[in-house]
């Protein structure tokens, strides 16, 4: 089961505001998609081997080489407010 | 500094290096960034659009474990990379690419040399990840607090070296990260510069009274922008925390930021639930599989390490051991060095003081790289053989050295137009003989017990030679003939 406090944890972690009704539907959504994997856990797996990956490559790398970037003009194409060449996004109190 | 007896002290530290391959880590924008105008260096893969995929850049992987190497790690045949999850924009995916339980290199030390002892500093892991977006904190165009994103740093293939919680002061940690930049930089991995961010070094510290159940409550330190900045965060924050403790109050497990302008470190009110990464395997990247034989190739392509130099050096050529020292802090000059006693038939030492003293100078006074010395290693094992002949006195070689870096002519042609050392006896005794005739007055105060008078007539046989008898031989000859004179 998963409880509100953990949605509203996972919401925090996301950065998403979640109205109490919100809250309900996601609660209720979780706990059927949490229900799909529980399914999984009723499989005996003790002859599969831990498993990170299941496309069949390994070692996939390129040479260090470079190629052209795109222009500024493409990069701010999404941004929701440029300044200063810049995104500009809502103040974030310094972090990392 | 003295920590208060009575207390544990122990730091872990976290550096995050920016490895100087031409390309970013999951795609082939430049990462040569510091230089470039905002949002310049950017392609769909590092600004995080949907649908892109990653790729790996081999060069990446080769130089962390490469770097693992040189720490004495072990390279696991299998790594893989994972997803850490948080949202904060300068983040453009909402996750960073990094290694979570199967890194590139895994254990090892440096050795440390620091308050007169030397100690070994486990490591616990080398791994790889991408950097951020560079943000800046601004009020914006319309008077309101903003931030501002520079996409051109996302991606830059970052190394990450995590020592085990082996450090017990400030001086430690400084003389780690100075040990740790050096063998970067003759890595060539990294320019390892602080101030421009390519190495920046975070520090968990506890501390707890001696005797008590040890200490569990973590403060990390972070914005330290040069070594003398990690040693005052240190020192600070062992003496924060040993207050605290004094006075009977509780440590808060919490970030804390160095504030260079008020030498105090700050706590940084961060997410709550800043360790809640919720990583998992990168679903984008196929597993690693480092084959031994990839291990082999870099163990081969390994230069020769500062600590095996400085030995050898010291050891085997018979450099002070604090000339040695000196040189392995610069890996260039230390190259070129090596280069010149390979071909120099004297002893290395010469050729190190050489370096470190009159070679140097002319650097720093034409604010030359030592990767730019103007003279072959060549020609500078033939200039000290022609000192070491004779066929020029230190002081001319000095002077050839200062003409070859002004005017880059070569050695030859130098020597040839300024003459070499007059060594000659014959030649030589006819000279002095000439300046005592025509200098009755030294000659009559040397004998009255005027030993300087020695120096006047020396400072004449040079200037009728313009500078290139040879002192030693001169001062020989000068006595000689002078005891004749009073014998006659």
């Amino acid at each position: 089961m998963i409880d509100r406090e953990q949605v509203v944890h996972v919401a925090a972690l996301a950065r998403l505001a979640l109205s109490e009704a919100e809250i309900d539907r996601m609660q209720a959504d979780l706990q059927q998609i949490l229900q799909a994997f529980e399914a999984l856990n009723a499989l005996d797996v003790s002859d599969v081997s831990p498993t990170a990956q299941v496309i069949p490559l390994a070692t996939v790398e390129r040479l260090d080489e470079t190629e052209a970037p795109l222009s500024r003009d493409d990069v701010m194409r999404n941004a929701p407010r440029v300044e200063r060449d810049q995104i500009r996004v809502p103040a974030v109190l310094p972090e990392e | 500094m003295t920590v208060e007896a009575g207390y544990r002290v122990v730091i872990g530290l976290e550096t995050h290096v920016q490895l100087n391959t031409a390309s970013k880590m999951f795609c082939r924008t430049s990462a040569a960034y510091a230089s470039a105008p905002p949002n310049t260096l950017v392609c769909p893969v590092c600004l995080g659009m949907p649908g892109v995929l990653p790729v790996i850049n081999a060069a990446a992987v080769d130089f962390t474990i490469m770097t693992g190497l040189a720490l004495h790690s072990e390279i696991p045949p299998h790594a893989k990379f994972d997803r850490k999850n948080y949202a904060y924009p300068d983040l453009m995916k909402w996750y960073q690419i990094s290694q979570y339980d199967l890194p590139l290199c895994v254990g090892g030390w440096l050795e440390i040399a620091a308050n007169g002892e030397t100690r070994r500093i486990r490591i616990t892991r080398v791994h790889l990840e991408e950097d951020t977006a560079k943000l800046t904190h601004v009020v914006g165009d319309d008077g309101q607090p903003a931030s501002l994103i520079d996409v051109n740093r996302s991606g830059v293939p970052l190394m990450e070296i995590v020592t085990e919680p082996d450090i017990t002061n400030a001086e430690e940690a400084m003389a780690y990260g100075l040990k740790l930049r050096n063998i970067l930089r003759w890595l060539g991995v990294s320019t390892a510069n602080m101030q421009d961010g390519a190495l920046r070094i975070d520090a968990n510290v506890s501390v707890w009274p001696i005797g008590a159940e040890v200490g569990n409550t973590k403060v990390e330190v972070k914005n330290m922008n040069s070594f003398r900045a990690l040693g005052q965060a240190l020192d600070y924050e062992i003496e924060r925390q040993i207050g605290l403790l004094e006075r009977g109050e509780r440590l808060e497990q919490e970030t804390r930021g160095w504030d260079e302008s008020d030498a105090r470190t700050v706590s940084q009110r961060t997410k709550e639930y800043a360790h809640d990464y919720r990583y998992f395997p990168e679903p984008d990247l196929p597993p690693l599989e480092i084959t031994r034989e990839r291990v082999q190739r870099l163990t081969k392509r390994m230069p020769e390490l500062p600590d095996a130099v400085r030995q050898r050096l010291v050891e085997e050529l018979g450099v002070a051991s604090a000339d040695a020292d000196e040189l392995i802090e610069d890996r260039d000059l230390a190259a070129y060095t090596l280069d010149v006693i390979e071909r120099h038939a004297g002893p290395a030492a010469e050729v190190v003081t050489w370096v470190l003293q009159d070679v140097r100078r002319l650097l720093n006074a034409r604010e030359l790289k030592s990767a730019d010395i103007p003279i072959s290693a060549a020609s500078m094992a033939e200039l000290l053989a022609l000192r070491a002949k004779g066929d020029l006195s230190s002081t001319m070689a000095g002077t050839v050295l200062e003409e070859m870096f002004a005017t880059r002519k070569p050695l030859e042609e130098i020597v040839a137009a300024r003459g070499r050392q007059i060594s000659d006896s014959d030649a030589l005794a006819e000279i002095a003989r000439e300046v005592m005739a025509a200098n009755p007055q030294a000659v009559a105060d040397y004998h009255a017990g005027k030993d300087r008078a020695v120096q006047f007539l020396m400072g004449q046989v040079m200037r009728r030679t313009r500078g290139q008898a040879n002192p030693g031989k001169v001062t020989e000859l000068l006595r000689a003939e002078l005891s004749r004179d009073r014998g006659a």
